[in-house]
C-alpha cells in the first residue's frame, strides 16, 4: 500500500483523499516512514513528524465535516529557505544553524492555508549559493539515480526529495537555476515563476532581484495545483506583482494547435550530443501536439554568466550584511570588542562560497569598480532582456536545455568553481531578465535523467505548464523513478 | 584587475570578514575566478545602454504611512545570543 502511495503524483493524492481511498494521516506517515529509510540521501535538514501526523489527524477529521480545500491533508516539505514558525530555518548554514524562525514565510502560510502539511525543511547548498547541493552546513545530499552523484543545486534537498518519494511535491527557490538544475539531474518537474509572481516575505534572501520561489514536482500539473496557492500580491513583498493570478489547473488540457516555439540557435551551439538528441525527440514530440517551431537568436545570452556573477554577489554582500552575531543566527565565543564579534561572528558563521560570494560583492559595489563591474553587468543584464523581448515578438515561449550535462559525480567539480559556475549557462537567462521557466524530464543521458527547459514570455506561467503537461500525456518520462527496476533507459 | 592580498584584505575589511594568513591564497583564488569569468563583460559596448535594476522595470511602490504590524520585541529577542531589559547586548564600545 505505502509504496503505491508515495508514488502518486500530487493531483493523484488529491483525488484519493477526495474519495476516501487512503487517509492524510496515512499518506503522510508513509511519507515519514521513507524520510526515515532514505535518511542516507540527506534530503532533509530538520523533520517535523510529529507535527505533521498531528496536522495530518486534523485535515482529516476537517475533511470528514465537508470541508474543503485545494490542498487538505497533501503533504510537501519546504526548502529550508522559508522561514516556518517554531521550525528552526537553517538556510543551509551554520549561520542559522540555531535560528528558529518566530514567522511563517507568505509561500508557507499560503500552503498551509490551503490545507497542505509540512514534512519538515529539506537540504539546500549554504544560503542558496551552489549547483550541487555540496556546500550545505549539513553535508551534501544524495542523487537517488546514482548516490555518487550530485543532485544539483541549490534545491537540492527539494528535488531528491520528491524523485525519491519521500514526498510528492516540495517548494524551491531559483536565482540562477535552482529550482530547473536540481529537477533536471533528479528527473522530476521545476518551474521558476515570472518575477514577483511569488511572494519572496520571509525566504530568506540572497539576491533580491533574481530570487524567485517556485514548486517542484513529478508533472506540470502539480506544479499548477501549487503554483495556484503560492502565487499572487503580497503587502508585505512590495516586489510582488499586481499582476493577477490563475487557477493554473484550469488551462492545462487543449491543443498546442498555432503555438509557437523557438529553438534558441545559441544554445544549440556546442550543446552535449545526448542532451541535443534529447531536446529533439522533445522537439517532435511537440510537433506531434501541434505546436510550431521556429529558430530565434539572443546573442548576449553567453555573458548571463558573467553578469549573473557580479550582480548575485554583490546583492549577496548587501543582504548577508544583517548576519552579524548580534540580533540572531550564529555569535562567537568570547569576542574582544565590536569589531571582532562582527568579524568572527561572520567568519566563523559563514562557509567559504559565501565568504567567496561576499568578498566579490563588496569587490563590485566598491568604490572605484562599481562602474565597470556591477553597472556594466546591470547594462549586459539589459541587452539580455531585450533579446528575449525580440524572441518573444516571433515565438510564444522558447525551447532549449537546461542543463549542459547529466548529474556530475560528489566531490567532481570541487577544484572546478568554473565549471560549476557554467552549469548555470542555460538557466540564469531566465533569472536576468525576470521571465518565469520551467525544468521537465525529457530523456536519460548514461541513465541519469536529462530536462528540457521552456522559458515563456511574462506572466505566461499558465502557458509553460499547459506545454509541459501536454508533452506528459504523451510521454512517461516524468513517470520514472529511481527505485523502480527497469524503468531506466 | 589584479586581486593582489592587500585588495583582498581591504575587501574583507568593508565586508566585515576576518581572513587567516592561511586563507589569504584560496580565497584571492576564489575572487579571481569570478572577476574572470566577469571579465568577459569588457568587450562590450554598453554605452547609453540603461541598466536593469529591477526585471520587470517596476519602481518601488508607496503604501500608506499607518502600523500594520503588532509590537513582538521579545518574540523577536527570544533568539538573541544576548539580551537584557530589552536591549541587545554587545561588548563595550565607550569606556
Amino acid at each position: 500500500m505505502s509504496d503505491a502511495i508515495i508514488q502518486r503524483t500530487l493531483a493523484e493524492q488529491v483525488r484519493d483523499l477526495e474519495t476516501g481511498t487512503y487517509s492524510s494521516r496515512e499518506l503522510t506517515e508513509a511519507y515519514l516512514g521513507q524520510i526515515n529509510s532514505r535518511k542516507s540521501l540527506n534530503a532533509f535538514i530538520t523533520v517535523t513528524g510529529e507535527r505533521a501526523v498531528e496536522a495530518a489527524i486534523t485535515a482529516d477529521k476537517r475533511r470528514a465535516t465537508g470541508e474543503k480545500s485545494p490542498l487538505l491533508g497533501i503533504p510537501i516539505a519546504h526548502k529550508d529557505i522559508f522561514c516556518e514558525y517554531g521550525v528552526r530555518t537553517s538556510a543551509g548554514s551554520r549561520m542559522l544553524d540555531n535560528f528558529v524562525s518566530p514567522y511563517d514565510a507568505t509561500v508557507v502560510a499560503r500552503l498551509r492555508d490551503a490545507g497542505a502539511i509540512s514534512l519538515g525543511k529539506t537540504n539546500m547548498d549554504e544560503f542558496a549559493m551552489g549547483s550541487s547541493n555540496e556546500s550545505s552546513f549539513y553535508g551534501p545530499v544524495c542523487n537517488p539515480w546514482d548516490t555518487a552523484r550530485v543532485p544539483g543545486g541549490s534545491s537540492g534537498g527539494s528535488a531528491v526529495a520528491v524523485a525519491a518519494g519521500l514526498c510528492s511535491a516540495a517548494t524551491g527557490t531559483d536565482t540562477g537555476g535552482s529550482i530547473r538544475q536540481p529537477a533536471s539531474f533528479c528527473g522530476i518537474t521545476g518551474l521558476k515563476p515570472t518575477y514577483g509572481r511569488v511572494s519572496r516575505w520571509g525566504m530568506i534572501a540572497f539576491a533580491s532581484s533574481l530570487d524567485q520561489a517556485g514548486p517542484m514536482a513529478r508533472s506540470a500539473e502539480d506544479c499548477a495545483l501549487l503554483l495556484t496557492q503560492m502565487a499572487g500580491e503580497d503587502r508585505r513583498d512590495s516586489t510582488s506583482s499586481a499582476v493577477s493570478t490563475e487557477d493554473y489547473g484550469a488551462s492545462l488540457d487543449g491543443s498546442l494547435k498555432g503555438l509557437a516555439i523557438g529553438i534558441c540557435r545559441e544554445f544549440m551551439d556546442g550543446l552535449d550530443s545526448h542532451v541535443a538528441g534529447i531536446l529533439e525527440d522533445c522537439r517532435k514530440n511537440l510537433v506531434d501536439l501541434g505546436a510550431e517551431f521556429k529558430d530565434v537568436s539572443l546573442p548576449n545570452s553567453h555573458l548571463a554568466i558573467p553578469a549573473y556573477y557580479i550582480i548575485a554577489p554583490a546583492e549577496c554582500s548587501a543582504n548577508l550584511a544583517r548576519y552579524d552575531g548580534v540580533r540572531f543566527g550564529y555569535r562567537c565565543e568570547s569576542p574582544e570588542n565590536l569589531e571582532d564579534l562582527y568579524q568572527r561572528s561572520r567568519s566563523e558563521g559563514f562557509g567559504a562560497e559565501v565568504k567567496n560570494r561576499i568578498m566579490v560583492g563588496a569587490f563590485a559595489l566598491s568604490t572605484g569598480y562599481y562602474d565597470a563591474y556591477y553597472r556594466k553587468a546591470q547594462q549586459i543584464r539589459r541587452l539580455i532582456k531585450q533579446d528575449f523581448e525580440r524572441a518573444f515578438s516571433e515565438v510564444d515561449m522558447i525551447l532549449g536545455p537546461t542543463t549542459p550535462g547529466s548529474a556530475f559525480r560528489i566531490g567532481e567539480k570541487v577544484d572546478d568553481p568554473k565549471g560549476l559556475y557554467l552549469q548555470d549557462i542555460y538557466t540564469a537567462p531566465a533569472n536576468l531578465a525576470g521571465l518565469p521557466a520551467l525544468s521537465m524530464p525529457a530523456g536519460f543521458s548514461e541513465s541519469m535523467p536529462i530536462g528540457a527547459q521552456l522559458i515563456g514570455n511574462y506572466f505566461d506561467e499558465a502557458k509553460v505548464l499547459k506545454v509541459a503537461h501536454r508533452y506528459q500525456q504523451i510521454t512517461d518520462w516524468h513517470r520514472q523513478a529511481p527505485d523502480i527496476p527497469g524503468t531506466v533507459q | 584587475m589584479e586581486v593582489t592580498e592587500e585588495v583582498v584584505q581591504h575587501i574583507a575589511e568593508l565586508a566585515q570578514l576576518k581572513v587567516a594568513a592561511s586563507d589569504l591564497e584560496s580565497l584571492s583564488a576564489g575572487m579571481r575566478n569570478i572577476l574572470e569569468l566577469a571579465g568577459q563583460m569588457q568587450s562590450v559596448n554598453t554605452e547609453g545602454v540603461v541598466p536593469v535594476s529591477n526585471p520587470l522595470d517596476a519602481t518601488q511602490r508607496l503604501r500608506t504611512d499607518e502600523v500594520t504590524e503588532t509590537d513582538q520585541h521579545q518574540l523577536y529577542q527570544s533568539m538573541a545570543p544576548e539580551t537584557e531589559a530589552g536591549l541587545y547586548l554587545v561588548p563595550r564600545v565607550v569606556e
